[in-house]
């Protein structure tokens, strides 16, 4: 049906063509996942022994910051930007943790059922709040970062808490061959289950809409504040299945926001999302994070400092944004 | 229900409306008065000179970084490095305190490493077009990381505020005019005249009004966005001499708090995100609310989640309540 189509030129008939459409759609995420082989090879090369091990440790250290950049280029796409990521995961992480502890799996369940959908309110709030009052989306959600901080804090004022034990070995571990993380499993079905259908729908072709022109989506007959609402509330979403995440790789909850709403945005832009909205997917991003990660790694394999990490990541943020915007300059000059 | 209500009121009100857009300055300082009021109300007694002085010293360092954003954010851009300059410069000024130069080669050192960041920073967003949000942030990693190399270097060397930075941003004259306002006032002079009265100020509210229309006159936008950067690098490090003479520790992530809170300070005080639009006065009137808010919620007595959620809470009002007044976001 052409609804299953989606944004998928129509014109391309033969396959061929269809791949060629596809990879010059994707030329930014296939040059990143080029780029994440090269980084492999790398530090096969440096560290002959990383193998199964390091492939299952990257896999469950990337998780939550994975989830963060899906949920940012979600809300990224739809033309906002939510600052107040870090802070609803650690709300539904120190949720999940405390009412998880010394309760059977079936409640356990149930608790990640009912953050879930926490997670959507929050998010709804957000984009509500965002909506309603007019005023820029980076202004209400770093306000309510504070907001979400604050009621992590109420929940538990220090680290605690415990996750269910089929919640750590659902994310820890591998299945089937060794060389295939659980965590990077829970990644993939995640995002096939949540974010493909979804962008391939109307509502889906709407955020990028909104995202990428507000009036002219308006114009179109987009209802253009609830689809931004929808888009927050998945945002809120991702960002309750990174804090369920996170509960599950570290075995407790802690109510202070980690680094991963900066680090979010710092993906989202690596992974080829446009901050102008409307532009880019959440495989990209993905791919950003797994990058960002190795090259730590590598760091640490080298015996750099691993404070100069912390400054690589800056640097290469900026190099390859820089990067980006010349190849940009290039094409509209020709 | 009560803002719709408001609302009501306000549109039957043209005049105010023109009023509180023309001049935002006086819902401001009215806001201000009735936080002042509703603390004197809720502890009897504890508004005198003394307490004002607390209140203007602790609102200095968090008007200047808002100044950083406010500049910024006429261009339409935005500084997201400030806290990680502002702790390295009172970070890198505490260890040079034994070196032969003393505190004065510390500061200058500090000076010329913030001035560094920030001539990236605008090279970055003025020259090669990176994303404020994006390139700042970066910067901010890139600050952070070499402080904490820094930091491992010296760390045998020894490390103190310098009293003089301790005296500056503690003492005073009388209890109401603490010492760090002889930095505070020239800045404030130099930022509010430069803004108004020169062209350089007129050109960071063309940029961000509308860049093309700027380029088209003839506006050179990457040198005014070079020197902008570079600008407020050197704000936020001169802010971050006074946090550390203020709660006499340093530490490379002293800073970092007031991000949010100096990106929260210029919107209330009227400055758009969007660029174009607002001012340094507001943003001053903004930094000593939410230092009075944040007083106000000490005082009351509320554990600190709560206080968390009703500062995030008041400042999603306060820029709805200003973007239905003024009828713009």
């Amino acid at each position: 049906m052409s609804a299953a189509t989606g944004t998928a030129d129509t014109v391309a008939a033969r396959p061929t063509d269809m791949v060629t459409a596809w990879a010059r759609r994707n030329t930014w995420t296939i040059g990143l996942l080029g780029l994440l082989v090269a980084l492999f090879a790398f530090t096969k090369l440096i560290q002959p022994t990383y193998g199964i091990g390091g492939i299952q440790g990257l896999a469950i250290s990337v998780l939550p910051l994975a989830f963060a950049a899906v949920a940012q280029a979600i809300v990224v796409i739809a033309g906002g930007i939510d600052l107040s990521i870090g802070s609803m995961m650690a709300l539904t992480s120190v949720i999940s943790a405390s009412l998880m502890q010394g309760q059977s799996d079936a409640f356990g369940v149930g608790v990640v059922v009912g953050v879930l959908a926490l997670g959507l309110v929050l998010g709804s709030i957000n984009g509500g709040l965002v909506v309603v009052t007019g005023v820029p989306d980076i202004i209400v959600t770093l306000a309510m970062s504070f907001v979400w901080a604050g009621f992590a804090l109420l929940v538990r004022s220090g680290p605690g808490g415990q996750a269910s034990p089929w919640l750590m070995s659902f994310v820890n571990g591998s299945l089937g061959s060794p060389w295939i993380p659980r965590a990077a499993i829970v990644i993939a079905v995640v995002v096939a289950v949540v974010w493909i259908p979804f962008a391939r729908s109307k509502t889906g072709l709407s955020v990028y809409a909104i995202g990428s022109s507000r009036l002219a989506a308006f114009r179109s007959g987009v209802a253009v504040g609830r689809t931004k609402i929808l888009a927050y509330a998945l945002t809120g979403l991702f960002a309750a299945v990174g804090g369920i995440a996170l509960t599950g790789s570290t075995g407790i909850g802690s109510p202070v926001p980690g680094p991963y709403t900066l680090e979010s945005v710092a993906a989202v832009v690596l992974g080829g999302v446009s901050l102008a909205g409307g532009r880019g997917g959440v495989f990209g991003p993905i791919v950003a994070v797994l990058v960002l990660q190795i090259i730590q790694t590598d760091l640490t394999f080298l015996n750099v400092n691993s404070n100069l990490a912390i400054v690589a990541q800056g640097v290469i943020l900026i190099a390859v944004v820089i990067f980006g915007s010349l190849v940009e300059m290039r094409r509209s000059r020709r | 229900m009560s803002a719709a209500v408001q609302a009501g009121t306000w549109r039957s009100g043209a005049t105010w409306r023109n009023l509180f857009r023309d001049r935002p300055i006086i819902p401001l300082i009215a806001l201000l008065a009735v936080l002042v009021v509703v603390i004197e109300l809720a502890s009897p007694g504890i508004v005198g000179p003394g307490w004002a002085g607390v209140i203007i010293r602790a609102s200095i360092p968090l008007a200047i970084l808002a100044g950083c954003q406010t500049l910024t954010m006429l261009t339409g851009g935005i500084d997201l490095s400030v806290g990680t300059t502002a702790s390295m410069a009172g970070f890198v000024t505490a260890t040079m305190v034994n070196s032969p130069g003393g505190v004065a080669q510390g500061i200058v050192i500090a000076l010329v490493a913030a001035a560094l960041a920030g001539l990236v920073t605008g090279i970055g967003v003025g020259v090669f077009r990176v994303h404020p949000l994006i390139m700042t942030l970066g910067m901010s990693f890139v600050v952070l990381g070499l402080s904490n190399v820094w930091q491992l270097q010296t760390v045998q060397t020894g490390a103190g505020v310098p009293p003089s930075l301790r005296t500056l941003g503690t003492g005073g004259f009388v209890e109401l005019v603490p010492y760090s306002l002889i930095i505070f006032v020239p800045l404030m002079l130099l930022i509010l005249v430069g803004l108004r009265r020169t062209g350089y100020g007129r050109l960071l509210y063309a940029i961000g009004d509308n860049p093309v229309a700027a380029r088209l006159s003839g506006a050179r936008s990457w040198q005014v966005l070079v020197v902008l950067y570079v600008i407020s690098a050197l704000l936020a490090a001169i802010a971050g001499f006074l946090v550390a003479g203020l709660t006499n520790t340093a530490s490379v992530t002293l800073v970092e708090s007031s991000l949010l809170p100096s990106v929260a300070a210029a919107v209330i005080g009227g400055t758009s995100i969007f660029g174009g639009r607002g001012g340094f006065g507001g943003t001053i009137v903004g930094a000593l609310i939410l230092t009075v808010l944040t007083a106000l919620l000490t005082v009351l007595g509320l554990p600190e989640p709560t206080r968390q959620i009703l500062f995030g809470a008041i400042i999603v009002i306060v820029a709805a309540a200003y973007a239905r007044v003024t009828g713009e976001a």
